[in-house]
């Protein structure tokens, strides 16, 4: 059994919690549990999900509101002592708006809701995320198809954050086909100190075969190795 | 009791794309003259404490802490008077 216990955090309007649970529950058959926003502790809990979907209906900022919730109080305190965070879609919006990673999610450029499979190149393979790519587990050696599903997932940062994302290999993801118009063609990153990942598309929806594909899979695998 | 009226903008630098589509949409209304169209955001709020200064400084608290995302956002306020104490 591995060392990893998941805790998917559940805020009013996740949408994609559900998707994370199954994904490491009944796929990856790991200890999972949910974890309420309002709750003050992660408790037993070590590598923490913040799902998709619409926390607080988005009002003001995605992920604004979300933020300030009592649970990513101590989330932001796991991460801070080298625990592993992962923010998907609405997650990464949160995990940007909490500090965790630097920049932001504009309104995608075409002003649309953009809901289809993306692939996108791995760029950095010696990350806890992505160390189970190298071998021949994807369809693609290098890349992985996963969903996009958002409206707001046009990646923005200050040049000088640019430049020490880019320095420092902190771009995991980028698309090959820019679905949104971020910046360098960022899907993902991570803080410098590699233990908290943001990203926009989905891999949770795409880890079975009968969803479509089983790319998003090793993301989760890799984390489990790295725990043990 | 203050009342405060804060705007907040995408930063200039920022495209902002919700913008550029309602330009665009004025300008087909035949206003060719109408340029530079922005969309922000608009927050209306009460403070009940006693002095203009310190109504001023928690409104500035709030929009850095939370109405405004200083990555992409800019905030201007206006904090006046509501009840003549």
């Amino acid at each position: 059994m591995s060392k990893a216990k998941f805790g998917v955090v559940v805020f009013p309007g996740s949408n994609c919690d559900h998707d994370a649970y199954n994904t490491l529950k009944h796929i990856l058959n790991q200890d999972t549990e949910f974890l309420w926003h309002k709750e003050s502790s992660i408790g037993s809990r070590n590598v923490i999900i913040v799902p998709g979907g619409f926390s607080y209906g988005d009002y003001l900022r995605c992920g604004a509101i979300a933020r300030f919730s009592p649970l990513m109080k101590d989330v932001v305190r796991h991460a801070s002592n080298g625990g592993v965070v992962i923010g998907i879609c609405n997650g990464f919006q949160i995990l940007c708006e909490a500090g965790l990673l630097p920049g932001a999610l504009l309104r995608n450029q075409s002003l649309k809701f953009v809901c289809r499979n993306v692939t996108l190149n791995i760029e950095n393979k010696n990350t806890i995320f992505t160390s189970a790519y190298n071998g021949n587990g994807n369809d693609k050696p290098g890349k992985m198809v996963v969903p996009v599903a958002h409206g707001d997932g046009n990646y923005i940062c200050s040049d000088d954050t640019l430049e020490m994302l880019n320095d420092n290999n902190q771009v995991v993801f980028r698309y090959e086909d820019n679905p949104n118009g971020a910046m360098d063609n960022i899907a993902g990153i991570m803080n410098k100190t590699g233990n908290v990942l943001g990203m926009m598309p989905h891999p949770e929806r795409a880890s079975e075969s009968i969803v479509g594909g089983s790319d998003g899979k090793y993301l989760f695998e890799s984390v489990i190795n790295s725990m043990n | 009791m203050y009342s405060a009226k804060i705007k907040v903008t995408l930063r200039k630098s920022i495209l902002d794309p919700q913008g550029k589509a309602v330009e665009h949409s004025i300008q087909s209304l035949g206003y060719k003259n109408i340029l530079d169209t922005r969309i922000g955001k608009y927050v209306e709020l009460n403070i009940d404490t006693k002095s203009q200064e310190e109504a001023e400084l928690i409104t500035d608290e709030v929009c850095k802490k939370l109405l405004s995302n200083p990555v992409m956002e800019d905030y201007t306020f206006e904090v006046v008077n509501v009840n003549g104490n």
